[in-house]
Parts: structure tokens; sequence; C-alpha cells
């Protein structure tokens, strides 16, 4: 495959995790359990968008297709996403957002740290050095909390349980390559996910000994996104995501 | 004769970059206006290039909003200036907290915003990890975090546990 083409295909599955995190954050605005984390969430939403931006606009550079940001976010159907199935999992309650938040979060600080370090690609190391210190910003926030909720109450121990049950699931994708994903990495461009694995398991283990969890075991790990299918969950929060730009072609603010 | 030319031209050269510099320098930040853009150190340099204004800037964080607004008043004070602006965004090396000068620093204590504490940035902190932050108002050290995110995406919340008073902490990136 040539390859910018590949980075390019890569890069905007990895901006679709961004904005489809990012998106569903966002649904937390004016409904989270405390002001604190309802400034907490939008702002991690804010981080996950601009990395989505620099993501999207990089790509389309690359594509040279005269395709931007907004061409990405908005006018593409449901199958032409390639985003992780974990990304696009409702809100549910909070124990399940952190829990969501904390999954990605302990994968893509250490994923950034090796493109920064390790990528033959500029562009992608500057876009790196940003997004590597917000994320583990993120780790923090989400570990701190999931081992708040899980050494809390019986009510939050419970609740967190059943999140991880719910979503442990999905984050074996996290360690899948697209055929283009493949291409880059061989390039050099990014980083193979394999070797993020020891690392995020680490960081997954040691908040999960102080919170009181235990990893489950999946006989059945759910993934697909990458090639673009989706759970029944994303049709709704794509029309919700692009309602604007179908209702109204082309408009602008 | 030559020379005498080359060097008024270096002269007037060097009069237009710091004249540029003076009119990009003393933007103030849209959400933290207390500081310019320079204080913080997102305006990292301004050129004469071609007999434009070169303006790079670089962003605090991946999704600030301020972002384009900042961009907007740089182009609009070299305009105004009586320049030809344009405005490059710079990625690499990323912005880090490290760059707030010292008069910035002093400026954001004097508004009431905690400035990041020194030498703290990139190191990553441990779970429940804090760094110890002095209150802008009566200087104790006796505070406490009260969110990790607060006002904006670059400040944390905090409240001096000496004078009660709750404030914002420019936090280390």
């Amino acid at each position: 495959m040539d390859k910018r083409k590949a980075l390019a295909e890569s890069l905007i599955a990895l901006g679709d995790d961004h904005l489809i995190l990012g998106h569903r954050l966002s649904e937390w605005c004016g409904h989270a359990p405390m002001l604190e984390e309802d400034l907490s969430l939008p702002n991690m939403a804010l981080d996950l968008l601009g990395q989505a931006r620099n993501l999207y606009t990089y790509a389309g550079e690359l594509e040279g297709k005269g395709r931007g940001e907004d061409d990405f976010a908005f006018l593409r159907t449901d199958r032409e996403y390639k985003n992780l199935l974990l990304v696009e999992r409702p809100n549910g309650d909070f124990a399940h957002t952190m829990l969501r938040q904390f999954y990605f979060a302990a994968f893509m600080e250490p994923y950034w740290q090796q493109i920064l370090s390790n990528s033959s690609d500029e562009t992608l190391r500057g876009i790196a050095g940003k997004a590597a210190k917000e994320m583990a910003y993120h780790i923090r926030h989400t570990g701190e909390w999931i081992i708040r909720l899980g050494d809390g109450t019986e009510e939050s121990a419970k609740r967190v349980r059943a999140a991880v049950d719910a979503l442990h699931h999905y984050t074996n994708e996290l360690f899948t390559l697209t055929d283009a994903m493949r291409s880059a990495v061989e390039d050099g461009a990014l980083p193979n996910p394999e070797t993020i694995k020891p690392i995020w398991s680490n960081t997954i283990e040691h908040v999960f000994s102080e919170a009181f969890l235990t990893i489950p075991d999946v006989p059945f790990p759910q993934q697909g996104g990458r090639e673009g299918h989706h759970t029944e969950a994303f049709g709704h929060l794509l029309s919700e995501l692009q309602y604007m730009q179908r209702t109204y072609p082309g408009m602008t603010w | 004769m030559v020379t005498a030319l080359k060097r008024m031209d270096a002269n007037s050269h060097d009069d237009a970059k710091a004249r540029a510099w003076a009119a990009a320098s003393a933007v103030p930040d849209p959400e933290v206006p207390c500081v310019t853009v320079a204080d913080l150190g997102i305006l990292r340099s301004v050129e004469i290039e071609d007999g434009i204004a070169v303006a790079r800037v670089t962003p605090t964080y991946s999704g600030c909003p301020a972002v384009l607004a900042i961009e907007l008043a740089i182009e609009a004070a070299l305009l105004e200036a009586g320049f030809e602006a344009c405005i490059e965004r710079v990625m690499a090396p990323a912005w880090t907290t490290d760059w707030i000068s010292d008069e910035g620093r002093e400026k954001l204590h004097a508004y009431g915003i905690a400035p990041p504490v020194k030498g703290s940035a990139g190191g990553k902190l441990a779970l429940f990890g804090e760094t110890q932050v002095a209150c802008p108002r009566c200087s104790s050290v006796k505070t406490r975090k009260i969110s990790e995110f607060g006002s904006t995406a670059c400040k944390a919340h905090y409240q001096c546990e000496t004078c009660a008073e709750p404030f914002d902490y420019f936090k280390c990136i």
C-alpha cells in the first residue's frame, strides 16, 4: 500500500477514536455528579477533540483530496468510521465513563510517548508531544477515580465492578492492527500496539489492585470498529453528532 | 557605499522586526488577560520574511478553544502596526509551562492565579500525588486540590486551608 495513503487511513482511524470518545464525554456536560466533574469531563473532551482535529487535518493533507477535519467529522457514514468499539460505548453511569476513559488513556499515553521518541514522521511527533502530556493527566484523573470507587462504598464498588464486566472485553481491540496501520508501523511512523501492551497491562493491574478489582477473563473479545462494524449505540451517536450538517448541508457558524 | 547601504537595510530590517515583536507581544491572552502571549511563551518568534511579518505561535493545549482567537488577535495587532501579517502554528516542540516568563509568573500571582511550580513540568505525577502549591493571596502552603480541572483547560482548582480562599492554579504541563 502507498505509504502516504496508509498513514492517512491510520490517522483517520485514530482521529475517529478521539472524536467519538470526545463526543461521548461532552454528553456529560451539565449532567455530571458534581460541579468539579462537570468541569473535568468537558475539559477532557476538549483535549480529545483537539487531538482529533490535529489528526484529521494532517490526514487530510497526506490524503491530498482536499478533505479537512469537518469532512471527516460530519460527512461520512457509519461504516466509514474506524474507531474502536470501546470509545463508542454509551456513557452508562459515572463509573462506566471513568473506566472507559482510563482504559483508553492508559493506552494512548505510552502510544504518544513512543511516537514522540521514535516516529519517523515529524508532524506526528509534534502532535504527540502535546497529546502525551494531556493523556498523562487523564490517566491520573480517571485512575484516581477508579480507586476511589473500588475502595469506596459498597455501592460504588458494585458499580465499578459492573463497569469492568461491561467494558473489559472491548479492550482487546486496542492492540489490533488494520492493514493500513501495519504498513504505517513497518514504515516507522506509528508504534506497534503490541509493544504498548505490557505498559498498558501494568497500569491497569496497578490501579485495579488498589481498587480491589480483578481483571476478568475474556473468552470472547469484542471488536470490529476498526473494520467499520459498529454497535447499535453508534448510529444514535452519529445522528446527534451530524445533525446540523445533515439538516443544513454546508452550513457554517 | 554598497556596504553602507546594506547596513542601512539591515538596520531598518532589525527595526521592523523590533516593531513587529512589540506589536505582537503586547497581545493579551483572551482567557487570562493579565498576561500577554509573550509572557506565556505562546508567541515563539516574529520574523520579517520578504517584507511580511511572520509570527509563530504554539498552542498551549491540543483543544485550547482560544487558539484561533489568539492567532486573530496577533494578526490584527500586526496589521494595525502597519505590517502585512502571516501566522504560523508550530506544534513541535510542544508548549510547556516552563516557557512562562518570570514576569508572566509574577503577573499571574498578582492576578490571583498560582503560577505553575517551576521545574515540575513533564514529569509524571504518581496517583494521588500532589504538588505543593502556595496560596496566591496569603502565601500559605497549606492548600488542597479541589479539582484537577478548573475554569479553563490550563488551570486546576485549589483551596487554601489557611485563609479558606479558593483559587486557580496554572497547572504544570
